[in-house]
């Protein structure tokens, strides 16, 4: 299990995604996990050997970089890729719920289920609407709040977004205030502004993501709401008598759904 | 051989499972195996080059070391993902014995993959007893080993040949505690997930067998 397994994983909700989706998708892949793996890992691949403390004192260096650093700044990259991803996982669980729904009426031969066989059921892509646009719009607030939560969490333990060049630690058993050095100030803090900048594009494209479900959700009720009042033309008698199908056919599968689960 | 094959296996088993089952093997995926690999192995990676004990007398760091870390934290770790990934073999190997079964006499023994049914809903139960059961072992070895889930900054010593009790200096101990209680709150929440499962299938598979003998009396 590494990245590469995550990215497939992700890959599948891709397909149901919004374009927005897509993008942030692909922004999360190519300028977060990426640069992590890539790059990161290696500027702060040898951080604690080269944290170098003005004294001989053993033990001093170990208790410094430990109170300066109660978490590395990459262990907590990590942590908030995976926790922003895992909510993508709810509408890949839902969609794969509501394929293993469809694929068993066909297996049952149900003749309302418009299907001619289990492949285009594999491939068939769901619109976000009903309980799938719940789950989608709840996949992306939680999104939003981790990353909020990781941001400030960041900004709260390493006071701001620098790396300093040096820190001045007294912690026992330094036998007085000792100068510690960082290794690679410079390029930490220049990675640590890029990978904000990204969480922030991020936090970003979630936003609009979460404001264009929103309009398309209000717009659709109030088409709704509107059609009714209508004249009624030949092209709308169709779609009323289409939409009317639709609905029968959603209701006796989810009255199949109810006889499953109960 | 690595954890590919491991994710490949609970894959395998993810086929016969419930869907609270799916939930465990998702949680297992992604906040155990996942974490483990992105970012708790390198915190452990150099933890022997950088204890550190107030001493020159050689051999005390190695002695000391050893006393306090018995297996690691990581070692531990990775025994137990291991462990609790194993029942789900038992799952798989029936259903491969069951499905040569059915090839040799001709007919398919599981007409819908997905349902649980006699033998296999034993074998299933018995995987997620023996999951919850490695579960607690593992935590609990990992309380009485380690006095609890703390890392401690600072341990003395005065084995031998340390000449009198000296400090040793643990590195990145709060780093370490952060990912152990992650590691602890990960292992309770897959012990809920299997007990929920274990109650629900009891229950559900307990009903249908009420209900089918109350329609036999019946009739």
């Amino acid at each position: 299990m590494d990245w590469g397994a995550l990215h497939t994983i992700l890959g599948g909700v891709n397909k149901h995604s919004t374009s927005i989706g897509k993008i942030w998708l692909t922004v999360l892949f190519i300028f977060r996990i990426m640069i992590l793996v890539v790059a990161a890992e290696r500027v702060w691949g040898d951080e604690q050997d080269d944290f170098i403390c003005n004294t001989l004192q053993p033990g001093c260096k170990n208790v410094c970089y430990d109170h300066f650093f109660p978490i590395s700044h990459i262990r907590l990259w990590a942590l908030q890729l995976i926790f922003v991803s895992t909510p993508a996982l709810l509408v890949a669980m839902h969609v794969a719920y509501r394929r293993h729904e469809k694929k068993r009426q066909f297996r049952k031969g149900d003749q309302k289920c418009e299907y001619k066989d289990i492949e285009e059921i594999r491939k068939q892509r769901f619109r976000i609407e009903g309980s799938l646009w719940w789950t989608y719009t709840s996949s992306i607030f939680f999104r939003l709040v981790f990353e909020a939560v990781f941001m400030y969490a960041f900004y709260f333990m390493y006071d701001g977004f620098r790396m300093p060049r040096l820190m001045k630690c007294n912690a026992w058993p330094c036998p007085n205030t000792v100068d510690c050095f960082v290794s690679r100030p410079t390029e930490k803090t220049v990675f640590t502004i890029f990978m904000i900048a990204v969480s922030s594009i991020c936090i970003l494209l979630n936003v609009a993501e979460l404001c264009y479900l929103l309009t398309k959700f209000f717009l659709r009720r109030s088409k709704k709401a509107g059609n009714p009042k209508h004249h009624p033309n030949h092209e709308n008698k169709e779609e009323t008598k289409q939409n009317e199908m639709n609905e029968l056919i959603s209701d006796s599968c989810q009255n199949t759904v109810i006889g499953f689960s109960g | 051989m690595s954890w590919r094959f491991l994710r490949d296996l609970l894959s395998g088993a993810n086929k016969y499972s419930t869907g609270i089952g799916r939930i465990w093997v998702a949680v297992v995926f992604i906040f155990r195996l996942l974490v483990y690999i992105a970012a708790a192995e390198n915190i452990w990676k150099y933890e022997h080059d950088e204890f550190e004990c107030n001493i020159k007398q050689p051999g005390c760091e190695n002695v000391c070391f050893d006393h306090f870390f018995p297996i690691s934290h990581i070692r531990l770790w990775a025994l137990q993902l291991i462990m609790v990934s194993a029942p789900s073999l038992l799952v798989v190997f029936h259903v491969a014995y069951r499905e040569n079964r059915g090839t040799h006499h001709n007919r398919k023994l599981y007409k819908r993959p997905g349902e649980l049914d006699g033998g296999l809903l034993c074998t299933y139960l018995i995987s997620l007893i023996l999951k919850t059961g490695f579960e607690i072992v593992f935590l609990v070895l990992f309380y009485k080993l380690y006095n609890g889930f703390k890392v401690p900054r600072l341990v003395k010593c005065d084995i031998s040949p340390c000449p009198n009790t000296v400090d040793c200096y643990i590195s990145k101990p709060t780093e370490k505690m952060i990912f152990l209680y992650f590691l602890v709150a990960t292992s309770c929440l897959c012990i809920v997930l299997n007990l929920s499962e274990l109650s629900y299938l009891i229950f559900k598979y307990s009903i249908k067998c009420y209900l089918k003998r109350y329609i036999k009396k019946r009739q």
